[in-house]
């Protein structure tokens, strides 16, 4: 990976998360040099839990930890008065032309890809995941010129690599989806904060009062629930796997540690500056607090995959834990609900 | 999680990247670390990978014994599912699994075919060879 690309205005971030990167590095490539991931995650009202029900992904439970794909770019970028253009294609090659006109002009273009047959990631990590994202900032000897976030590094795709990602099938098929900031207005610090409020509402929102049992604070319960049965129903075996499956959501690249509980913390974190109100950072610790019990909850899980921990009583404990991060994480969004912000 | 108590465990990534983790520093603020990897999800990311290969190792004697045809082997091999492999050759599932049938995969048109070798990255003639 040793190209020493970066043009001049263009600059790489690594990121916990791709989307978070995507959205952070295109909007101070327009000028927004404020941007983080942290606040990119929180004005976009990542944070978020859902057991999808009756989908199973990779033979397993769906669960995510954040909220669903787009979402973050779309919020942020809407709560900056930032217009943006997004594109689908149903033709591979007017895709390609579409993205090669881009990058004529100079524009540094995000895009959502495949992982299966995406040549430079590990191939243990090539499942049929559709929501990864990338940018594409230039081309080189006939190579589209790629800062993938979660990477430390550019690196480069030929064009049948990355029409092939481009347009991979299966749930949440990408389509060729191209999206790019389009407009920007200048942003004064007013802006910043009232964007910096509506996600916290809009994420307190979504934790708490989201309607049925399986998303929000609620929607731990449900997955807690669902793993005390796991062991008698589906076997040890079947039941460990799904464990496994669950610390992979949580703990696995992009995610930042904790289930995006960490990032959480470092936005409010850095909203509290933003505010100038220590309550909010205060509330921060609480996220670290759900972080840390969420990863306690993984090594626990751990000791089930690894076939350490075989009875029926580890996976009560492992259910009570998750009772117990649910308890946290409703106070946490409680708390920031009385705030009362913007009011 | 504290900056120290990051984990660094070598794992798949190893030789790809190192992760972004976000960390709390000395003086309790948060900032950003790179970890190379954590035992815990590692051991989850393998025993994902041991049971693919024991699904993809039952679909080979599946096809070996003459129950399943090549193309419900090389659907497990390339961890594909029904609405995945659906949406790379464009047949709908109900059609999909006749064609896991020998006796249907026998009959198959080099058109059809021709779909399920472009999906799987094999050679038609591998993908009507294959015996398990």
């Amino acid at each position: 990976m040793n190209i020493e690309s970066q043009t001049d205005a263009f600059h790489h971030v690594q990121t916990a998360h791709c989307e978070n990167g995507v959205t952070t590095a295109l909007l101070r490539y327009h000028g927004l040099e404020f941007m983080s991931e942290p606040l990119a995650f929180g004005m976009g009202s990542g944070l978020f839990y859902i057991q999808i029900p009756f989908l199973t992904v990779n033979n397993g439970p769906a669960i995510s930890f954040r909220t669903m794909p787009g979402a973050i770019f779309k919020r942020t970028c809407k709560s900056l008065g930032v217009e943006v253009t997004r594109k689908k294609f149903s033709n591979p090659a007017v895709a390609e032309a579409f993205l090669d006109q881009k990058v004529k002009q100079g524009v540094p273009v995000g895009c959502q890809v495949g992982v299966f047959h995406l040549s430079y990631f590990p191939k243990e990590y090539r499942f049929h995941f559709n929501a990864h994202n990338l940018i594409v900032f230039g081309e080189r000897d006939g190579r589209y010129l790629i800062s993938d976030p979660v990477m430390e590094d550019v690196t480069s795709l030929s064009k049948e690599e990355l029409s092939r990602v481009r347009f991979a099938q299966g749930p949440l098929a990408p389509k060729g989806h191209i999206y790019f900031p389009e407009k920007i207005k200048p942003i004064s610090q007013e802006m910043i904060r009232k964007g910096i409020v509506s996600g916290i509402r809009r994420n307190v929102r979504d934790m708490l009062s989201i309607p049925g049992n399986f998303a929000g604070v609620n929607g731990i319960r449900h997955t807690s629930n669902h793993v005390r049965k796991w062991r008698d129903k589906l076997g040890l075996r079947k039941a460990s796997l799904y464990l496994g499956q669950i610390v992979r959501m949580q703990e696995e690249i992009g995610t930042g540690g904790g289930g995006f509980r960490f990032l959480y913390g470092a936005f409010l974190e850095e909203a509290a500056g933003y505010l100038q109100d220590e309550r909010v950072s205060n509330i921060s610790e609480d996220f670290t607090k759900a972080g840390d019990m969420w990863r306690a909850s993984a090594i626990k899980m751990a000791g089930v995959y690894k076939g350490r921990l075989t009875e029926q009583k580890d996976f009560e404990e492992i259910a009570d834990m998750m009772l117990e991060i649910r308890l946290v994480e409703k106070e946490a969004f409680q708390k920031l609900s009385s705030l009362k912000l913007g009011k | 999680m504290k900056k120290e108590d990051l984990p660094q465990d070598p794992g798949a990534l190893d030789k790809f990247t190192r992760e972004v983790c976000y960390v709390k520093n000395q003086d309790g603020k948060y900032e950003t670390a790179l970890s190379k990897g954590w035992d815990v999800k590692k051991q989850a990311l393998d025993s994902a990978w041991e049971e693919v290969n024991e699904r993809v190792e039952d679909a080979r004697r599946a096809v070996a014994s003459g129950e399943k045809s090549p193309v419900y082997y090389f659907m497990e091999l390339r961890l594909m599912d029904m609405p995945v492999l659906s949406g790379y050759t464009g047949f709908f599932p109900f059609f999909i699994k006749r064609h896991f049938k020998p006796s249907v995969f026998k009959g198959l048109s080099e058109r059809k075919l021709e779909k399920y070798a472009r999906a799987f990255d094999i050679t038609v003639s591998e993908l009507k060879n294959f015996k398990g």
